[in-house]
């Protein structure tokens, strides 16, 4: 028996954050029931080679398996790593992992299948969650195995905002892991887990759908990985009153961020939009103006490490969450603000 | 083209959750609802498409008969009518929810002859937050399916569906009939127009009552996250807290 983990890479093959969180819960459910886990991650090609040659053999882990990425399975503690091969297709194709997941974790007499809560992980596992007639609970952190088939869960609702504690009863548990509320926590003993590779029985309909990928040159700071973040709500009060908010941001290496109500306002574009529904960013500094605090807004700030909060209402829930705030109107302090540091240069 | 919008009823929580006694509910006896935000931009994505290439835009929700405002909503902004998948107010899981949408397509196939050509979603509900009954009707249906699409365009060849995914856009490529689930920020939803409210409070609404069933899930307690709750150090207010904000700053080594 075994804990199957599906692990997502970036493009340069490294493991993503997100999945370390999933290996760590994965491993802790697995030790609960001395099971192993089994890692399964796609195969990466270099662009401009050709494809894999298909066919089950081992031996072959260069062709999936960074060795950095090896690495960091080792450290924490998977037993084995199947590398997933899809054929003729170069893209991300959801379906297609999912019938390669499914047709793993049979042979693996798996008792759970895990991914993070990403939009590959969600995705993939819903898949796997309609093909195999299985239910799935999905932003999950925390699991205790009560019974064989059954579990006792903790999820995320409302964006972290609300726990739903669970018991789920299936053959195969099938989850996602929320990504901020699982450390990544390395095993105490690393493994020495083999590659091998797996290159699943598709049909049609599994390659249907696939994504063909491209990049864009981005420029600038980008919103989710800001060290800073200059933030605007209603109480900035119009699109010429974000100018402060640009230039102290600018002024701080960051970057601009708003609330619900002002792209729904058509002040500013939603790719800047912080949130439940929009971008979640993790900044060292959260500067809140004129944000009551919604938890549709809080959802996607509170893993800011300081959040300081400017509103004229001292009673505003963003209050109880900000480390520090001013009572006053944004439109006066945010320009005295600038002014302040603009001196200082 | 018939596009079909999935919606789903939720509470507008603002600033903070309040759990029932039972433990089993979001207390939302003050509370005003509205359907969730991804949905709203899955009904205004439908509606522009049915103005771009004509057909009917088609709203259903499954929910308690209050649901029905939802409906209106959308009927407000350009849907064409309504269906209500009425409960007694249980909760429902993912996947009976799918197999009661599922149906109705069906069901509009038997009767019309011809299917939705496309099915739309909100990536997933703001409340339960379970992202795959998009997924399991597609399954349900056998039609191909995408997910957390920011920008739609149809033409003969199909729908073009992209995202962002790490930094990339993903572009998928689907025949129609087909499923989509959309995120907030592929439009901007428009507001109601009075002719459009006057219409929507008309509408006739289909209502249908879909058996609940057991699903494997068994909710245990809701609960708020305890650790997060504090109060803020006041710097001071108004400008004259400006100084202070200048030393945080410089503690903090934003100045450097």
């Amino acid at each position: 028996m075994s804990v199957v983990c599906f692990v997502e890479q970036d493009s340069d093959g490294v493991v993503m954050d997100s999945s370390l969180r999933a290996l760590t819960f994965a491993r802790s459910l697995s030790s609960q029931s001395g099971e192993d886990v089994l890692a399964v991650v796609v195969a990466v090609r270099p662009r401009g080679t050709a494809p894999a040659p298909a066919g089950g053999g081992g031996g072959s882990a260069a062709i999936g398996v960074a060795r950095d990425a090896h690495e960091a399975l080792a450290t924490y503690g998977v037993a084995d790593v199947c590398v997933l091969v899809l054929p003729r297709t170069v893209g991300y194709a959801p379906r297609a992992l999912a019938t390669g997941l499914a047709q793993l974790a049979g042979a693996a007499r798996a008792s759970a299948v895990v991914a993070a809560a990403t939009d590959h992980g969600n995705e993939v596992m819903a898949h796997l969650a309609s093909l195999s007639h299985l239910p799935m609970l999905a932003n999950c952190f925390e699991a205790d195995r009560l019974a064989p088939t059954t579990l006792r869960l903790s999820r995320h609702r409302w964006g972290g905002s609300l726990i739903e504690d669970a018991t789920l009863e299936a053959s195969v548990a099938l989850l996602t892991v929320a990504a901020d509320a699982v450390m990544p926590t390395p095993a105490l003993v690393a493994t020495e887990p083999e590659a091998r590779t797996f290159t699943p029985e598709l049909a049609e309909t599994d390659l249907a759908v696939r994504a063909v990928e491209s990049r864009d040159a981005g420029g600038g700071v980008s919103l989710a990985n800001a060290k800073v973040v200059v933030s605007g709500g209603r109480g900035v009060g119009s699109v010429a009153g974000f100018e402060a908010l640009d230039e102290l941001a600018q002024l701080l290496g960051g970057a601009v961020g708003v609330s619900r109500a002002v792209t729904s306002l058509g002040w500013r574009p939603h790719s800047e939009q912080v949130g439940q529904t929009g971008t979640r960013v993790a900044p060292d500094l959260y500067l809140a103006c004129g944000i009551s605090g919604a938890i549709q807004h809080l959802a996607g700030c509170q893993s800011a490490k300081v959040m300081v909060a400017i509103n004229t209402d001292p009673q505003a829930p963003i209050m109880s969450r900000a480390d520090y705030a001013v009572i006053g109107d944004l439109n006066a302090v945010l320009p005295a603000l600038v002014e302040a540091l603009r001196d200082r240069r | 083209m018939d596009v079909l919008v999935c919606v789903k009823r939720v509470p507008m929580v603002g600033g903070r959750i309040v759990v029932t006694a039972d433990g089993l509910s979001v207390d939302d006896r003050s509370l005003a609802f509205t359907m969730s935000p991804h949905e709203e931009c899955a009904v205004e994505e439908g509606v522009r498409l049915v103005e771009r290439h004509g057909g009917s835009v088609t709203v259903l929700t499954l929910g308690p008969t209050e649901a029905v405002d939802q409906l209106r909503d959308a009927i407000a902004v350009g849907a064409n009518g309504g269906i209500l998948l009425r409960t007694d107010g249980r909760e429902w899981g993912p996947q009976a929810t799918a197999q009661a949408i599922a149906a109705v397509a069906e069901r509009h196939e038997e009767n019309t002859g011809w299917r939705y050509d496309l099915l739309l979603f909100g990536n997933e509900a703001a409340d339960t937050g379970d992202y795959q009954v998009a997924v399991r009707v597609a399954h349900l249906l056998g039609l191909p399916c995408a997910t957390g699409i920011k920008n739609l365009e149809i033409d003969v060849h199909g729908a073009h569906a992209r995202r962002e995914y790490r930094g990339a856009t993903e572009l998928f490529e689907l025949p129609l009939p087909a499923v989509v689930s959309v995120k907030e920020g592929i439009n901007l939803p428009r507001y109601p127009s009075l002719p459009g409210r006057m219409r929507a409070k008309k509408a006739f609404i289909e209502e249908i009552e879909p058996e609940w069933r057991e699903e494997g899930i068994h909710l245990d307690s809701l609960r708020v996250p305890e650790s997060e709750r504090r109060q803020a150090v006041v710097l001071g207010r108004g400008v004259e807290a400006v100084p202070a904000l200048v030393d945080l700053l410089e503690q903090l080594g934003m100045l450097s």
